[in-house]
């Protein structure tokens, strides 16, 4: 049964120590005010599963509430590394992270299976290479058909998926238009789902090529205008590619993330 | 922003240089699974040179994109609002990428070796404790495995052209002839591999890639220096054209705008 709730009240009801936490949004409506709320109330042990870390699980890595990641591609797009992420994983601070990485068909295969309520799915990734020998979650198959060797790639089904949408009607149905990404898939292979969204409207104007994520697969419905900034949510706000570039310069070292941290996210609200 | 190793005093940069070439290997109506950085550079240079009609394809779902300015990232609200259609992840993966319908797919890496295969992933000898963590696979590895051919395109420096890679992220040409094909990957793998220095090419017969042109400037010399493995050379090393005033105008305004 769906709800609508204040933001920090929904993260403080689903999010909770040692979870495994997909937030998602594929350079498109990036869940930032959930992801700061949750660094916040001072989570920790959590296993963060999303296909391009992106600065969020910068941020949340660098501010310790993160034991593993889930990814596919670590890196700040078009502008140069994730250095909180490179710091957790060569140095070890602020405390080490475990990594499984994927390819962004084998993570987004992953949720799909999750979505599908199968324990796999099939595909042809990784075969001739280093990441299907490190794969936990990738298995070579013989094709029961035909023959030929194919991929068999592990569900995931996170504790909670948080998405950002455009709206949300009072009914708890959920519209979104642009690019979609995985958001579909994580909702519903997602044990609890929380979507923050631009507004919460009385009727959902529909448009050609949007999905509606009807309310049955969502728990928590959160109004947080804004709630993807520096990424966008296409026909409210553009992406701030400054914030992109001068993130290098902030995150580069700790003593300035920490200044950030403090300033921006634990202080701001 | 010359390099080190471009030859001085020439009127183009090395990142120049290897987007005109590049875009002159796309032919307008092709399907190309671009990237974010220089395979985007390439590809829409060639859409607003001599290739109006190619179809941009982004990881991000869109199919068909027609930018005029260039992305900073794989989702810029640009690419979805001027395609033809923008799909899911899952979808651009499975469907179109894995089930066969891509002509070209553009990648660049930090380290190649002889048979073109490619590392994005880490930078030393202890994959849990590496020197210097790369990004990851990205969607390289299916690029690499289904477009109908790929351009590798990366700067020539000794660190990246190496005789042996940290990780395999994705797959080049094969040990032998049947490699790709008994891996169940349709595509041909790298065709043609673009470096601020020149241009390789796998040899016909044991398909080991190949010096087949050098830059304006750049000697055979010059490109084994920056190779760690025996660099083989063509019996025939063409020079590449300079590029036009055009070529440079059009991408320098393609620059300026993004």
């Amino acid at each position: 049964m769906v709800e609508h709730f204040e933001l920090s009240q929904a993260v403080s009801k689903y999010v909770q120590d040692g979870n495994t936490v997909a937030l998602e949004g594929f350079t498109h409506l990036i869940p930032f005010a959930a992801g700061h709320e949750i660094i916040r109330q001072g989570r920790r042990d959590l296993t963060l599963v999303r296909m391009t870390p992106d600065l969020i699980y910068d941020q949340m890595i660098g501010a310790g509430c993160v034991r593993k990641l889930l990814f596919s591609w670590g890196g700040n797009p078009g502008v140069g590394s994730l250095w909180r992420f490179r710091d957790a994983v060569e140095n070890g601070w602020p405390a080490p992270l475990e990594i499984e990485e994927h390819s962004h068909a084998g993570l987004a295969n992953r949720y799909a299976a999750g979505a599908s309520g199968m324990p796999f799915t099939v595909t042809k990734s990784y075969l001739g290479t280093t990441l299907g020998e490190i794969a936990e979650h990738a298995a070579f198959l013989d094709c029961p058909f035909t023959g030929q060797k194919v991929t068999a790639i592990a569900a995931v089904n996170p504790d909670v998926g948080i998405v950002h949408a455009q709206r949300a009607d009072r009914a708890g149905n959920v519209h979104i238009w642009g690019i979609s990404g995985v958001l579909k898939e994580v909702v519903l292979a997602s044990r609890r789902s929380i979507v923050t969204v631009e507004e919460v409207v009385d009727e959902l104007d529909r448009r050609p090529g949007d999905i509606v994520i009807p309310a049955m697969a969502v728990d928590a419905i959160c109004e947080a205008p804004g709630g993807a900034h520096p990424s966008y949510v296409q026909d409210y706000y553009e992406r701030d590619n400054a914030f992109y570039r001068k993130w290098l310069e902030i995150s580069k070292e700790r003593d300035s993330f920490m200044e950030w941290l403090t300033e921006s996210v634990l202080e701001a609200r | 922003m010359n390099s080190p190793t471009t030859p001085r005093g020439l009127p183009w940069t090395s990142e120049e240089i290897m987007a005109v070439v590049g875009s002159r290997s796309l032919r307008d109506g092709m399907s190309c699974f671009v990237g974010i950085g220089i395979p985007s550079t390439v590809a829409n240079l060639a859409r607003a040179l001599h290739a109006p009609n190619l179809l941009l394809v982004y990881e991000s779902g869109v199919l068909g994109s027609k930018p005029t300015r260039l992305p900073l990232s794989i989702g810029d609200g640009e690419l979805a609002e001027t395609a033809d259609a923008v799909v899911t992840v899952p979808e651009i993966f499975n469907y179109w990428l894995q089930g066969g319908h891509i002509d070209m797919g553009y990648l660049s890496s930090a380290q190649i070796d002889k048979m073109g295969n490619l590392n994005t992933t880490v930078i030393g000898d202890d994959y849990r404790n590496p020197a210097v963590r790369l990004p990851g696979a990205g969607g390289a590895p299916e690029i690499a495995s289904f477009c109908r051919e790929v351009t590798v395109i990366m700067r020539h420096r000794s660190r990246a052209f190496v005789p042996e890679l940290d990780f395999l992220t994705s797959v080049g040409l094969g040990e032998s002839p049947e490699t790709r094909s008994e891996l169940g990957l349709t595509g041909a793998g790298p065709r043609t591999v673009i470096t601020d220095l020149g241009v390789l090419e796998p040899h016909p017969e044991d398909r080991e890639l190949t010096l087949v042109a050098v830059h304006p400037g750049v000697t055979v010399e010059d490109v084994r220096e920056q190779t760690r493995w025996p660099l083989r050379a063509a019996r025939r090393i063409e020079e590449t054209e300079p590029p036009t005033e055009e070529e440079l105008e059009v991408l320098r305004a393609l620059k300026a705008r993004s």
